[in-house]
């Protein structure tokens, strides 16, 4: 693994006495879509301004390509930003504003006009460089603040939530198109979002935040498939969350019960011991509904409701005892949708379930 | 508020419009007497009274005096305003609101309470009937005006377009120069028009201040305060019109920046 | 950016205004608060404050120029409700006419505005040959170097600075409050009384502010519409400056106004908040 292009130890930032960003530590490769994700407040902004140059941390250290840039100003850390609010400059044309960094590193006009077609030309702006901002659409204007940022070739592109004020059909079209784009360039990006979704979809590697600290760092599956804490579980995609006290533990299994009568049975390498109060998650999708009784885990329940969204099916069944569960199954044209007031029975596997607490 | 306003408050409105109005146009009326006293109705018409104030050496130095002080003052109350103004909405420093409440006071302070202070210290330091003391002092006076103006362009302007600029390698100077002033300059020329109407205009601290080098207010007031020199009227009307023409800028530079932020 | 670098930035942006402040405003007015307590015979003391307190004529002068800042006062919120009122329901043509009769008089020169009353109220005056002409009256009307004209002068300089405030108030009280109410059955003066007057108290404020405290230090216009038969507090401390060189006298009355001025501008940001003069 070589050396990292941006370092980030031990980061804290205090306002006063509110502590937005509290001792991160973040190493990001080069290449990398590496994203921080996570709720308003998390410190996600924050820490994008640190690396940036606009905020100076409290405490920590902050390295691009090896060497401290702590005290070094945004305009000399190579990097290249985008705004949620795009920030194009009202007052020059597309060209004009592509051209900006390109002319105040000096770059000789006729290089600045071929560089700055051949990235318009990128982004799939070619025809449009005489416009102005206020007569761009929206993800017209996006697509220029992303070209002006790219056309210098900085080392690290930082991203605040650049795709916000998008509707949602454009926002995928973009993020595949930024996608597309990190992927050719092969520019390391650091991107910002609350979306988890979005995140999901463009990152190699997320960070999620919360309250000012890094929860977890890891790929997209693996934050999905093993998340570290129930916050990060239910964050990331949809989750049941169920509270429940373990019955029995034994090796790599742990039986918990979770309401009157009903014992889940979870596969673990955690030990615990019985008696304690745990917290387990289990995605929508990973249960399974039949007419039949079958298998570890398997209780018999009656449907709630169900809602029918074209390539899937989400239930919310009752298990007894007031406990309600979200089950989604894919339709592909075959499957019984079952209604509601019909019994079924839902059945989960061990090692789908997680445990917390 | 699906009814009409009453008739009275409509009367009354007229009437306090009136009130606020006639004065000026009387005057401006009465200049064009021909007479050797103001009249209205004027019952010949001429301009033997602007040719009094054109044709004569004090009132022809009276106001280009007035005049070079003002453009002094508009330079240094700008480009101070300016300067302070960022510094009071960009940057984040401790005091901040005390700071601007200081810059903002001269506005509250009664003027004839800072005149006798600056007779007082001007005397010491003979700066009487100079015009780097009047340019001083008036500067003091217009420096509210320009900070208002500029920092409420200032804070309607988008940081991101500032952080944007620097992000890209520009310097905190070129980032000023080639982001900010053009989206900002409205703003600043709006409170410079303001600088310069209220140096041109000011009395009192000239009252005391200007020796023997009288600014067009000061001779104004000597002409009026024990006899009522005609030629004031023309003087007046001028004054007038020249004021029109400043708030007629400055609404064209309002609407300029609302253009210019509002597409931002 | 670094902390020491923000400091640095501040200090050259906002430095030469504070040195300028510093120089031509606070020493002089430092200046005055010194001369006012250690220039007498006696050596450093209240004395100058003492001599005014003692003196009736100080005492007469500061009572006239309450009475006709408070007089002032009330007729500029009299007349600027309605007008402020009128401002809010016109559509935008008149009132773009509307602004053009409020903002014109205020930035223009002063002198000319107090001259063009010299000319209109004196006893040969406009005003008096028109009434005169028109029989209303016999004998003129003594409308200059009396209270009168000096109240007439300072109203019309000031009442801008009631006006605005106040449309700005009634601009911000939502409409869909009157529609409410008339939904309950309030007609158009009970909605005047309990709604729009009551929401307006802040604009009010704001606009008693601006009139009182200008017309308390208030100087060209009662000096010559009121000549010497009306002083008011300002006229007396040039007095004291030009002809008596009395110094500490009139640092004494300059900083009697000076502290009246601070202490309504305080009080006034206590009680509303200053936040909402700015328009």
């Amino acid at each position: 693994m070589s050396e990292p292009l941006v370092t980030l130890h031990a980061v804290s930032k205090h306002y006063g006495r509110a502590i937005a960003v509290n001792n991160v530590s973040l190493d990001v490769f080069e290449g990398e879509f590496v994203t921080l994700l996570g709720p308003s407040g998390s410190g996600k902004t924050t820490t994008l301004m640190l690396i940036a140059g606009f905020e100076t941390p409290t405490s920590g250290e902050i390295r691009i390509r090896g060497a401290s840039v702590v005290a070094r100003p945004p305009e000399k850390r190579d990097i290249g930003m985008v705004f949620q609010s795009y920030a194009l400059f009202p007052h020059m044309s597309v060209f004009d504003n592509v051209a900006y960094p390109l002319r105040t590193r000096r770059v000789p006009s006729a290089e600045v006009a071929e560089r700055v077609a051949r990235v318009l030309d990128a982004v799939r702006m070619s025809g449009l460089a005489e416009r102005y901002p206020r007569q761009l659409s929206g993800g017209q204007q996006q697509r220029v603040a992303v070209a002006r940022a790219l056309v210098y070739r900085p080392s690290l592109l930082l991203m605040d939530e650049p795709l916000g004020a998008l509707d949602k059909k454009l926002r995928e079209e973009m993020q595949s198109e930024l996608k597309d784009l990190q992927r050719t360039l092969g520019v390391t990006t650091l991107y910002v979002t609350h979306d988890q979704q979005e995140a999901l979809a463009l990152s190699d590697r997320i960070a999620i935040m919360n309250v000012g600290d890094v929860v977890q760092i890891g790929s997209p599956l693996a934050l999905y498939e093993h998340p570290a804490t129930d916050f990060v579980a239910g964050f990331l995609g949809d989750v049941n969350t169920l509270d429940g006290v373990v019955a029995e533990a034994e090796t790599g299994v742990v039986r918990v019960e979770i309401a009157e009568g009903i014992e889940v049975t979870v596969a673990t390498s955690a030990r615990r011991s019985a008696g304690k109060r745990v917290r387990l998650t289990l995605r929508p999708e990973r249960l399974d509904l039949a007419t039949t009784a079958g298998g570890v885990n398997c209780w018999r329940g009656r449907v709630r409701g169900a809602t029918f969204r074209g390539e899937l099916v989400r239930y919310d069944v009752e298990l007894g005892s007031g406990l309600v569960v979200n089950v989604s199954r894919p339709y592909r044209g075959q499957e019984t949708i079952f209604g509601p007031g019909q019994e079924v029975f839902v059945r989960s596997r061990p090692d789908d379930w997680r445990v917390f607490g | 508020m699906g009814e009409r306003t009453s008739l009275p408050v409509l009367v009354v409105t007229g009437l306090v419009m009136a009130f606020l109005a006639a004065p000026s146009l009387l005057v401006i009326a009465m200049s064009f007497s021909g007479g050797r006293f103001l009249e209205f109705p004027p019952r010949t018409l001429s301009v033997r009274w602007y040719e009094a104030y054109w044709s004569s050496a004090a009132w022809w130095n009276a106001t280009v005096r007035s005049l070079q002080i003002g453009v002094m003052v508009t330079v240094l109350a700008t480009t101070l305003g300016t300067l302070a103004s960022i510094a009071l909405v960009r940057l984040a420093v401790p005091g901040k609101s005390a700071l601007r409440a200081l810059i903002v006071s001269p506005i509250v302070v009664p003027t004839i309470v800072l005149s006798i202070g600056l007779y007082n210290v001007y005397a010491r330091w003979r700066l009487i009937g100079s015009a780097a003391g009047l340019v001083l002092a008036h500067t003091v006076l217009a420096l509210p005006f320009v900070v208002l103006n500029v920092s409420a362009v200032l804070y309607k302007l988008d940081r991101s377009l500032e952080r944007a600029a620097r992000s890209l390698g520009a310097g905190p100077l070129r980032t000023f120069a080639t982001v900010m002033l053009p989206l900002l300059w409205p703003g600043i020329a709006s409170g410079a028009i303001f600088a310069f109407l209220i140096s041109f205009d000011e009395i009192v601290v000239a009252m005391f201040v200007s020796g023997s080098n009288p600014t067009l207010p000061k001779l104004m007031f000597d002409g009026i305060r024990y006899e009522l020199n005609p030629v004031v009227a023309a003087v007046s009307s001028q004054l007038i019109a020249v004021t029109t023409l400043a708030l007629l800028a400055s609404a064209w530079l309002r609407r300029r920046t609302e253009r210019i932020t509002g597409g931002a | 950016m670094s902390a020491r670098s923000t400091w640095r930035q501040a200090g050259l942006l906002v430095g030469p205004a504070l040195l300028l402040l510093a120089a031509v405003y606070l020493y002089p007015l430092g200046r005055l608060f010194v001369l006012s307590v250690g220039g007498g015979p006696g050596g450093a003391g209240l004395e100058p404050y003492h001599r005014l307190a003692e003196s009736s004529v100080y005492v007469d002068v500061l009572l006239r120029t309450t009475r006709i800042s408070v007089v002032v006062t009330l007729v500029c919120l009299l007349a600027a409700y309605p007008v402020a009122y009128v401002m809010t329901r016109v559509g935008p043509a008149w009132f773009r006419v509307l602004m053009v009769f409020v903002l014109l008089p205020l930035w223009t020169s002063i002198l000319v505005r107090t001259y063009a009353w010299m000319v209109l109220l004196q006893a040969n005056g406009v005003l008096n040959n028109v009434l005169r002409w028109l029989r209303v009256i016999d004998e003129p009307l003594r409308l200059m170097y009396n209270e009168t004209g000096v109240v007439i002068g300072m109203a019309q300089v000031l009442l801008p600075f009631a006006i605005l405030p106040l449309y700005a108030s009634l601009r911000s009280i939502d409409p869909r409050l009157a529609r409410a109410a008339q939904s309950m059955g309030a007609g158009p003066w009970r909605r005047f009384y309990s709604l729009t007057l009551p929401l307006s108290m802040p604009g009010m404020a704001t606009a008693a502010l601006l009139v009182f405290v200008q017309g308390l230090g208030f100087f060209i216009t009662p000096a010559l519409l009121g000549g010497s038969r009306v002083i008011t507090l300002a006229m007396v401390i040039e007095t004291q400056v030009v002809d008596l060189l009395d110094w500490s006298l009139a640092s004494a009355a300059a900083m009697v106004l000076l502290v009246l001025t601070a202490a309504l501008v305080v009080g006034f940001d206590r009680l509303v908040g200053l936040d909402r003069v700015w328009a």
